[in-house]
């Protein structure tokens, strides 16, 4: 090799002077076959792996197609649509949820005042709409508009009010996915900016405001829910001067709604400890006061990074709704199980279907929520990629 | 100059006169007082309200109800208990029914959650699927929903006792729980409990024995088959040895009831696998995490080493993600307890049924038995968090 001034190529007859074609992949690597054998039997275990899990799948699976959609009962005006027949018990009972779902969505209201709850969901959708979607014109009103407007509107819209002729309708009929609703939106508007306070609170260089935020923060997020609930539901009434009765729906409402406050107290807590100190510094040399500082500066950066544990507390704050049944409020997961156990749809699959029905539909509201969760997350991080 | 210079220096003693709502310090005093006196306020009037108010109800207050004869039964109970018992001693019951659900709760959902953390990770897809499907199903539906499907729509649609269905065993099987063979142990079963304790011992003493010779020589120790020699085989010996001294006695099928044996109830069943299998899923999310938060090269430097995929994640990925997994796992830990007062929505006697459901009803004392049964949990979540502090302390990372 050293020393030889004319290249390889041209002294040697045998080295090609081209680049040689490039063949394809073998067959098995590529396709469909090279995909499974790169993902489902890439080794002796994988194989085993993927086989025994492609036999529980098909052993689940059939089971829950036919129970849900092939072997289901879709509809029937009672009971004997879903009973045995020939000692065959059919899938899910549909029916039932068909015949049962103007309870599940508005438990005893009245049937005539029903399209306030109609306009009650409308006016939230169009809410939740202007807040979540990016692009929507005039966001900054669409803020009040859910956190002021939505709330004033609803109570009067739902409970009644004289001026605008709208007849009375008691909190003991609300009942059913409204009422989960309710409490689920009145929670997220009334957790997060309790949640600031007490975060700011916590992080506070004043002593007594610290103490106070950490020692709530602690003793709510030391205990279970049902205890703050039946604490709301027992003690409240006994804490309060004596001509002051508190509505029941209410006392459950301050119970969620101060529970899932100490818990975003612990997330916003979280996003202002992430931000480097260099911002409040900057802050500070700005010349900006406290609350102008945390109003102009921190909080937009702090929540901002926070948006995702945000929504997942949103999520663990509409799974807790459930809970209000032991306090005997009436929400969707109470009317399906006093639905499900009314003699008039007693058959052997009444209560499943309920229950799986209650379950798609918990599913839609979280799983969208985490969806969105997800979607923030990437639009997020997009930004601070270099 | 030097005049010039003492009055600068006499400027610079004396700061500039403000007002006092526009010094920070005065201004905080006065914030934090007013905070104060609010909040005291508040105290004072809830209490001097709720004095009044349950004087007006004829409700007694103080803890004297304690040593009253409580006069009714609790279904499961692991220390003896009878309708002529305390109120005191539901309580305790009430309190380790909630433990034992608590301990046996976070043992199977540890597991289960680290199978299925690893799972979602796995590079098999049709494993790696069905464990994401799996989370995303249980972290969004409510644990209510899933307690009272297991418990209505699973459980109590078993066969009924009449219809039992027979386990091998000896165990039957219906809507009224599983019945077991109960176990009597003899005198001489002590020596069996001795042996699983030294085998305990002796296992500890031999893993601090082969790190030391493994540190100096690099040896390494089957540390697997002495460990199931020591804690299994030595006791199963002994067991031999003494002449077998446990006696079972079998459950009896009867016309209308099951006679005799270890009933485990339904409730505690439905308790169990509800919250095992929701925070599982919970608990996978935080392992996924923990892992994919090791580095990639963390894993390519061990292949490169030559370690196989086997003592790679064993000696390389699991103890740096442990840095990341433990304290999320804490509070999911924590979690799982709390959730399991939602047994009073199943009927489960745990402390939550047992005390703030029956015995708050019966004595009306609102405000002692929420306070106690608060106190309890407290008590459970500070010092499970001292605890984890400690440890993730000592575990940390120790930078240079």
């Amino acid at each position: 090799m050293s020393g030889t001034a004319t290249s390889p190529a041209q002294s040697v007859a045998f080295v090609r002077a081209t680049p040689a074609q490039v063949l394809p992949p073998p067959a098995s690597m590529v396709g469909v076959v090279g995909w499974m054998r790169q993902n489902l039997f890439s080794s002796p275990a994988n194989t085993v792996l993927t086989l025994a899990m492609a036999l529980l799948t098909l052993w689940v699976l059939p089971g829950f197609i036919s129970f849900l959609i092939t072997d289901a009962v879709w509809s029937g005006a009672d009971r004997e649509a879903c009973i045995a027949r020939n000692g065959v018990v059919p899938g899910a009972c549909w029916a039932f949820v068909r015949d049962r779902l103007n309870f599940f969505i508005y438990g005893f209201y009245p049937i005539d005042q029903r399209w306030r709850v109609d306009l009650f969901f409308l006016l939230g959708a169009i809410g939740v709409a202007w807040m979540l979607w990016q692009k929507a014109p005039r966001r900054d009103i669409g803020f009040y508009y859910f956190v002021l407007v939505l709330p004033i509107v609803s109570f009067f819209l739902l409970s009644g009010s004289s001026i605008l002729g709208l007849a009375p309708v008691d909190t003991a009929r609300w009942g059913g996915l409204m009422v989960t609703l309710v409490v689920a939106g009145v929670g997220i508007v009334a957790s997060l900016p309790l949640g600031i306070l007490l975060a700011l609170g916590r992080r506070s260089k004043l002593p007594v405001v610290k103490f106070f935020s950490v020692l709530f923060i602690e003793f709510v997020r030391g205990v279970p829910l049902i205890t703050v609930l039946f604490m709301a539901n027992t003690m409240l009434p006994l804490f309060l001067p004596d001509d002051i009765t508190v509505d029941k729906l209410l006392r459950a409402l301050v119970g969620i709604g101060l529970f899932a406050s100490a818990y975003m107290a612990e997330v916003v807590r979280a996003g202002l400890q992430a931000l480097p100190k260099g911002q409040y510094e900057g802050a500070m040399a700005m010349g900006l006061g406290y609350w102008q500082m945390m109003r102009l500066i921190i909080l937009p950066q702090a929540l901002k990074i926070t948006i995702p544990n945000i929504v997942n507390t949103y999520i663990g704050l509409f799974k807790d709704t459930s809970l209000l049944l032991i306090v005997g409020i009436f929400d969707f997961l109470k009317a399906i199980e006093t639905a499900r156990v009314d003699p008039q749809w007693a058959a052997p699959t009444t209560s499943a279907t309920g229950y799986a029905f209650a379950a798609i539909v918990y599913f839609i509201f979280c799983y969208g929520m985490a969806v969105y969760a997800r979607s923030m997350e990437r639009r997020l991080s997009v930004g601070d990629k270099r | 100059m030097a005049v010039q210079d003492a009055s600068a220096t006499r400027l610079a003693d004396k700061p500039p006169k403000v007002a006092f709502w526009n010094d920070p310090v005065k201004r905080g005093y006065l914030f934090q007082a007013i905070l104060f006196l609010v909040v005291a306020f508040l105290i004072y009037e809830a209490a001097a309200n709720a004095i009044e108010n349950m004087r007006k109800q004829n409700i007694a207050s103080g803890f004297g109800f304690w040593n009253v004869t409580a006069g009714f039964d609790i279904g499961q109970r692991l220390i003896e208990y009878s309708n002529t018992s305390t109120y005191g001693r539901a309580f305790w019951v009430g309190l380790l029914n909630t433990l034992l659900v608590a301990s046996i709760g976070i043992v199977l959902a540890t597991f289960l959650g680290f199978v299925i953390g690893i799972a979602r990770l796995s590079r098999n897809w049709l494993v790696q699927k069905i464990a994401t499907v799996y989370v995303e199903l249980i972290r969004n539906t409510p644990l209510l929903l899933q307690l009272l499907f297991w418990y209505n729509a699973v459980l109590k649609a078993l066969p009924e006792v009449r219809n039992s269905a027979a386990l091998p065993g000896g165990s039957f099987l219906n809507n009224r729980g599983l019945f077991m063979p109960d176990p009597t142990f003899g005198e001489n079963f002590r020596f069996v409990v001795l042996a699983f304790v030294l085998g305990v011992i002796g296992c500890f003493i031999y893993g601090r024995w082969a790190k030391k010779r493994q540190d100096e020589t690099g040896a390494q120790a089957h540390y697997l088959p002495v460990a199931i020699g020591l804690i299994l085989l030595l006791p199963l010996l002994v067991y031999f040895l003494a002449g077998q001294p446990m006696t079972l006695t079998y459950p009896n099928l009867g016309r209308f009831n099951i006679q005799g044996g270890l009933q485990i109830f339904p409730e505690f069943v439905a308790l169990v696998v509800g919250l095992v299998i929701y925070t599982a899923a919970f608990i996978a999310e935080v392992v996924r995490a923990g892992i994919q938060a090791v580095s990639r090269g963390q894993t390519e430097a061990s292949y490169a080493l030559g370690l196989k995929p086997g003592p790679t994640l064993d000696l390389v990925v699991i103890p740096q993600a442990m840095r990341v997994i433990i304290p999320p796992l804490t509070s999911q830990y924590l979690n799982l307890t709390k959730n399991s007062s939602l047994a009073v929505a199943i009927g489960y006697p745990d402390l939550v049924q047992v005390f703030t459901g029956t015995v708050l009803n019966q004595t009306g004392q609102a405000v002692e038995v929420i306070a106690i049964t608060m106190l309890v949990y407290l008590t459970i979540s500070l010092s499970t968090s001292l605890l984890m502090n400690w440890y993730n302390s000592r575990k940390a990372l120790v930078e240079r």
